[in-house]
C-alpha cells in the first residue's frame, strides 16, 4: 500500500496579529497571529509553492500517478486548477489533475485519492471571514503537498476509517467571500460521537488504540467540537500535537496536512500519527513513520518558516489583500487579460520557467529560437530555472506601475551558472533592497484581468534556509 | 554593414510645429493642421505642391488616413511609420530617402501624438494580445536603472549624481523658459527638482520628460532644388537608423551604463558626415533626454565626453546654452515636453531655427561662430533594449 515518500509545507511571507484587527475595529482580535497570502498569492500558486518543496525531496526517479488538488478556496470554477500546478511542478502530460474543491473535507478526499493511486495530495488555502469575525481572526493560509508512493515510504498508512453525517454546522453560498456557522454548541453536539465512532473503526481496522499513538492530531473547522474530541477518543493530552493556532491560525484543507508536516519535522523512525479530522464527519487515519524519515525530511521546517514571516502587516492591507477594502488605484491602466493562445504557447515559459540554452551557454530568459552568439536558429536545449538562485545584478522602485500593492520593486537577476532575468521582486520591503542580494524564484498570480488569472513566476529575497533534515 | 548614406542629396526647405503642451481644446487634427501649415508656409508651397506624406505617430492614429482625412489630400500617398520615441524621426528619414531615389520631388514629413486624452499619467502603451509574462515596469524605471549602475562604474556616490542629474534638468528648463513653443517655460531652481516626489529609483517628477500634445513637419526636396523654395535651407549630412538585438535584459555583460544601438548610430552617422570630432565641429545637439540619466549616458555614446566624464562635463555647464556644446537648447524633452510622434521632428525643428539663426534669447553663439552643424538624436524603447536615431544637418553643402 503505498505511503507518504516526502511532503513539502509553504506558508506565506506575511502574517497578521491579531490584536492589529482589534485596534482597527475597536474590538476583536485576540491573540497571535494568523498567516496571510499575499497580494500575489492564490490556493493554486501557494499549491505551487509546497509541491515544489515536496518534489525536491521525493526518491530519485519519483513519478507522481496524479495531482489532486484540494481547496475551500478555488481560483476558477469549470476550469481545473490542478492543471496550473501540474504545468508549473514540470510534470509529464500523461499525468492526470483533478480538483476536488469547495470544502474542508475535500483535503482529506485529495489525500486517500492521492494515496491510492500514489500521487501527489495538492492542499491549499486561503481561509478568511468578514471583517472582525472569528473567521478572519482564526483563519490561515497556506499549502501542504503530500507525495505517495510505493517503496521507500517515510510514511506508512497502517489504515484509515470514515464516518458521513448531513447536518448543517457551516455553509457558504458559492460565490461568498464568507461563511456562515450555526450555534456552536450544536455542532460540538453533531461532531463528538462521529469522532468516536470513527476512532473506535481504525482502532478495530489496525489494532492501535489511541491511547498507544505517539502523536494525535485532531482538527476541523469547528475549534469547540476539536477540543471536545480531543478528551474523548483516548489520546493521551501530552501527544496531542499544537494546532498552530497561535502562530498560523486553521489552514481550512490544508490544516490537518500542516499539523502532519510539522509533526514529521521532529518526529522519530517509527512512530506512531493519527490523524482525527472533524469536517461534515470524522476521518481518522493511522499512520507509522519509518528509517527513511530522517533522511528526507523537508529542508526548511514548518516552526523554521513561522521563523522568518514577517508579522508587521497592517490590518488595512489585509482587507485590501482580500478585497475588503477597494483602495484608490494608481492613474495608470489596468493590464490586459492574458490571452489564451499565446499562454498556451507559451506554457513551458510561463508556467514551468522554463528557457532555452545555445550551444555556447547561453541562457535565454524567455526562450530564444535564434542564437544571439552564433546566430543558428533552434540550436537550442530547453533549461528549467524555477529551482535555479539568482543575484539581484540591478533593481528599481517603480511608483507609476499598476499593482495591486504599489511600489513594484522590479529587478534584473542573474542566475548561478548563466541567464539574466527581469522581474518583479515580491515578499520585499523596498527600502531593504540591495545589489547582491539572493533571491529565488517564486509562483505567483500577477494579477486578474477579464476574469483570468494571470500567472507567472517573480523573485524574492531568499528568507528561509535550511535547519537540517532534508539533503 | 554597408552604411552609404545621402550626404547632401536633399535639403529642408520649411519647418513647422505646434507648441508642445496640455492642447485640451486641440485635435490630433487640429495639430496636424497647424504643423503642416505652417511648414508649408515656411517653404512657401501649398498642399497640391507635396507629392507624398510620411506620418509618424505611435498612437494617435492608424494608417496615412489619419493625415490624409483632416488635410483632404487629394489621393497622394500617405504613409504611417512608428518606430516607438523615434517615430517622429523615422517618418524624416523615409522621406528623405523617397526624394533621395528621385520617386519624388517634394514631401512632408510630420509627426504628431496626442498623449493627454488618454487620462492616465505617463505613457500608456497598449501591447498586442500575449501570455502576461513580460515584465509591466514603465519608462521611468527602466531608465532609472542608468543612474545608480552608472554611479557605481564611475565612483560617483549619491548626492553627486543627485546633482548631476538635477542639473541637467535645471539647465533644461532654463532653456525652455526662453522657448514661447516648450510646455514648460519657467526656470526651476534645483532644491524643487531634487526634492521632486519619487517616480521611480532615485528619479523623481523633475527627472521625467513632459507628457504633451504637439505636432511637428518638415518639407525635403532635392538639394539642388533647395534654393527654389528657401534662401536658408538645411542639408542633410547623415541619417542613421539603428534597431538593436533587445539582448540587454537577458545579456549579464550589460551593465546599463550605454546605449549600444547609440554608440552604433553615431558612428554610422559621423562616418556619413564625415565628422571626426563631434564635439569641436558640432554647433549643437538635439538629443532624447527622456530622463535625466539618458542624457548623460548621452554625453559619452554620442562622443561628446569620455567614458566615466560625462557627469563633470554636466556640472562643469558643457552643454549648457553658453557652454562648449549647448545640448538641448530648446529645453528638450524635458522641458519642450515629449508628444512621441512629434518630438524627432521638434528636434529637427531646432536645428532649423538655431542654423538659421532664428532662435533669439536662446540663440547660440557658436553659430555665428561658424559652427554650421547640428545633431539630433532620437531613441526609443529602454536600456538594453532600444533603437536609436541621428541626424545630421548643416546650412551649406560640403565642398
Amino acid at each position: 500500500m503505498p505511503g507518504i515518500v516526502s511532503y513539502g509545507a509553504y506558508l506565506p511571507y506575511w502574517r497578521l496579529q491579531r490584536s492589529a484587527i482589534g485596534q482597527s475595529l475597536g474590538s476583536g482580535g485576540g491573540k497571535g497571529a494568523r498567516s496571510v497570502a499575499s497580494y500575489d498569492e492564490d490556493s493554486t500558486s501557494m499549491g505551487v509553492e509546497s509541491g515544489r518543496v515536496a518534489l525536491a525531496t521525493a526518491p530519485d526517479g519519483y513519478r507522481p500517478a496524479l495531482v489532486a488538488f484540494a481547496t475551500t478556496a478555488p481560483a476558477y470554477a469549470d476550469k481545473t486548477n490542478a492543471t496550473a500546478i501540474h504545468a508549473a511542478l514540470d510534470l509529464a502530460d500523461e499525468i492526470p489533475a483533478f480538483d476536488t474543491v469547495g470544502a474542508i473535507r475535500s483535503g482529506f478526499g485529495a489525500a486517500l485519492l492521492a494515496q491510492a493511486a500514489g500521487g501527489l495530495a495538492v492542499l491549499a488555502d486561503v481561509r478568511t471571514g468578514r471583517p472582525g469575525s472569528a473567521d478572519e481572526a482564526s483563519g490561515g493560509d497556506g499549502a501542504v503537498t503530500l507525495a505517495f508512493g510505493d517503496g521507500n515510504e517515510i510514511v506508512e498508512v497502517l489504515g484509515s476509517a470514515s464516518v458521513t453525517a448531513e447536518f448543517t454546522d457551516r455553509w457558504r453560498t458559492p460565490g461568498e467571500s464568507f461563511s456562515q456557522v450555526w450555534e456552536e454548541r450544536f455542532g460540538e453536539h453533531a461532531y463528538v460521537p462521529l469522532a468516536e465512532q470513527a476512532v473506535t473503526q481504525a482502532q478495530k481496522a489496525t489494532g492501535l488504540a489511541l491511547a498507544d499513538v505517539d502523536h494525535v492530531i485532531v482538527t476541523g473547522p469547528h475549534t469547540r467540537a476539536v477540543k471536545a474530541a480531543s478528551r474523548v477518543i483516548g489520546a493521551r493530552p501530552e501527544t496531542l500535537v499544537d494546532d498552530l493556532a497561535n502562530e498560523v491560525g486553521n489552514t481550512g484543507t490544508a490544516h490537518w496536512a500542516l499539523m502532519l508536516a510539522d509533526v514529521l519535522d521532529r518526529a522519530e523512525p517509527n512512530q506512531t500519527i493519527a490523524v482525527v479530522l472533524l469536517a461534515d464527519g470524522c476521518d481518522v487515519w493511522l499512520l507509522r513513520t519509518t528509517d527513511l524519515l530522517p533522511t528526507r525530511r523537508q529542508p526548511v521546517s514548518v516552526r523554521q518558516r513561522i521563523a522568518s514571516t514577517r508579522d508587521d502587516l497592517s490590518y488595512a492591507q489585509f482587507l485590501t489583500w482580500r478585497g475588503f477594502l477597494h483602495r484608490e488605484p494608481p492613474r495608470r491602466p489596468e493590464p490586459d487579460r492574458p490571452a489564451a493562445p499565446p499562454s498556451a504557447r507559451s506554457e513551458r515559459w510561463k508556467y514551468a520557467f522554463t528557457g532555452t540554452r545555445d550551444s555556447t551557454g547561453f541562457v535565454y530568459l524567455p526562450p530564444s529560437r535564434v542564437s544571439l552568439t552564433t546566430g543558428e536558429i533552434d540550436h537550442m536545449e530547453e533549461v528549467r530555472m524555477a529551482d535555479v538562485k539568482a543575484t539581484i545584478a540591478t533593481f528599481t522602485v517603480d511608483r507609476l506601475a499598476f499593482s495591486l500593492s504599489p511600489p513594484v520593486v522590479a529587478a534584473i537577476i542573474d542566475f548561478d551558472g548563466g541567464g539574466r532575468f527581469q522581474c518583479e521582486l515580491t515578499d520585499v520591503d523596498p527600502d531593504n533592497v540591495k545589489i547582491g542580494d539572493r533571491v529565488e524564484m517564486t509562483f505567483r498570480r500577477l494579477y486578474t484581468s477579464g476574469g483570468v488569472h494571470n500567472y507567472f513566476w517573480k523573485a524574492k529575497p531568499i528568507t528561509v534556509t535550511p535547519d537540517g533534515g532534508g539533503r | 554593414m554597408a552604411s552609404h548614406g545621402i550626404r547632401d542629396a536633399v535639403a529642408i526647405v520649411g519647418m513647422g510645429c505646434t507648441a508642445f503642451g496640455e492642447h485640451w481644446d486641440r485635435s490630433t487634427d487640429d495639430m496636424l493642421i497647424e504643423a503642416s501649415s505652417e511648414a508649408l508656409k515656411s517653404a512657401n508651397i501649398t498642399l497640391d505642391d507635396v507629392d507624398a506624406f510620411w506620418l509618424g505617430t505611435m498612437g494617435s492614429g492608424l494608417s496615412g488616413l489619419t493625415l490624409s482625412r483632416p488635410l483632404k489630400i487629394d489621393h497622394k500617398p500617405v504613409t504611417h511609420v512608428e518606430n516607438f520615441c523615434a517615430t517622429g524621426s523615422e517618418a524624416f528619414r523615409n522621406a528623405c530617402y523617397a526624394v533621395a531615389s528621385g520617386a519624388y520631388d517634394v514631401v512632408m514629413a510630420i509627426g504628431v501624438e496626442k498623449l493627454k486624452d488618454s487620462g492616465y499619467s505617463g505613457l500608456v502603451v497598449t501591447p498586442p494580445a500575449n501570455d502576461g509574462t513580460q515584465a509591466t515596469v514603465t519608462a521611468p524605471a527602466s531608465f532609472s536603472l542608468l543612474a545608480p549602475a552608472y554611479a557605481k562604474k564611475y565612483g560617483v556616490d549619491p548626492d553627486e549624481m543627485k546633482e548631476v542629474l538635477t542639473r541637467i534638468a535645471w539647465k533644461n528648463h532654463k532653456n525652455g523658459a526662453l522657448n514661447p513653443r516648450a510646455q514648460f517655460r519657467k526656470e526651476v531652481p534645483k532644491e524643487t527638482i531634487a526634492c521632486s516626489p519619487l517616480v521611480a529609483g532615485p528619479l523623481g517628477i523633475f527627472d521625467c520628460s513632459g507628457v504633451s500634445d504637439g505636432s511637428a513637419a518638415a518639407i525635403i526636396v532635392r538639394a539642388e532644388d533647395a534654393h527654389k523654395y528657401s534662401d536658408h535651407p538645411l542639408y542633410v549630412k547623415a541619417l542613421s537608423f539603428i534597431a538593436g538585438p533587445a539582448a540587454g535584459p537577458i545579456d549579464p555583460n550589460y551593465d546599463y551604463t550605454t546605449f549600444t544601438e547609440v554608440v552604433r548610430s553615431a558612428e554610422d552617422a559621423y562616418q556619413q558626415a564625415g565628422i571626426t570630432n563631434p564635439r569641436a565641429e558640432l554647433a549643437m545637439a538635439e538629443v532624447h533626454d527622456c530622463f535625466t540619466p539618458t542624457e548623460l549616458v548621452l554625453m559619452e555614446d554620442l562622443g561628446f565626453a569620455e567614458r566615466g566624464f560625462a557627469w563633470k562635463e554636466v556640472l562643469a555647464g558643457t552643454f549648457d546654452l553658453d557652454g562648449e556644446l549647448p545640448v538641448n537648447p530648446d529645453g528638450g524633452l524635458k522641458s519642450f515636453g515629449h508628444p512621441i510622434g512629434a518630438s524627432g521632428l521638434r528636434m529637427l525643428f531646432e536645428a532649423w531655427t538655431q542654423l538659421r539663426g532664428e532662435a533669439g534669447e536662446r540663440q547660440i553663439k557658436s553659430i555665428a561662430a561658424g559652427k554650421r552643424k547640428a545633431l539630433t538624436h532620437n531613441l526609443g524603447g529602454s536600456p538594453g533594449a532600444c533603437v536609436s536615431f541621428v541626424a545630421i544637418v548643416g546650412d551649406e553643402p560640403d565642398a
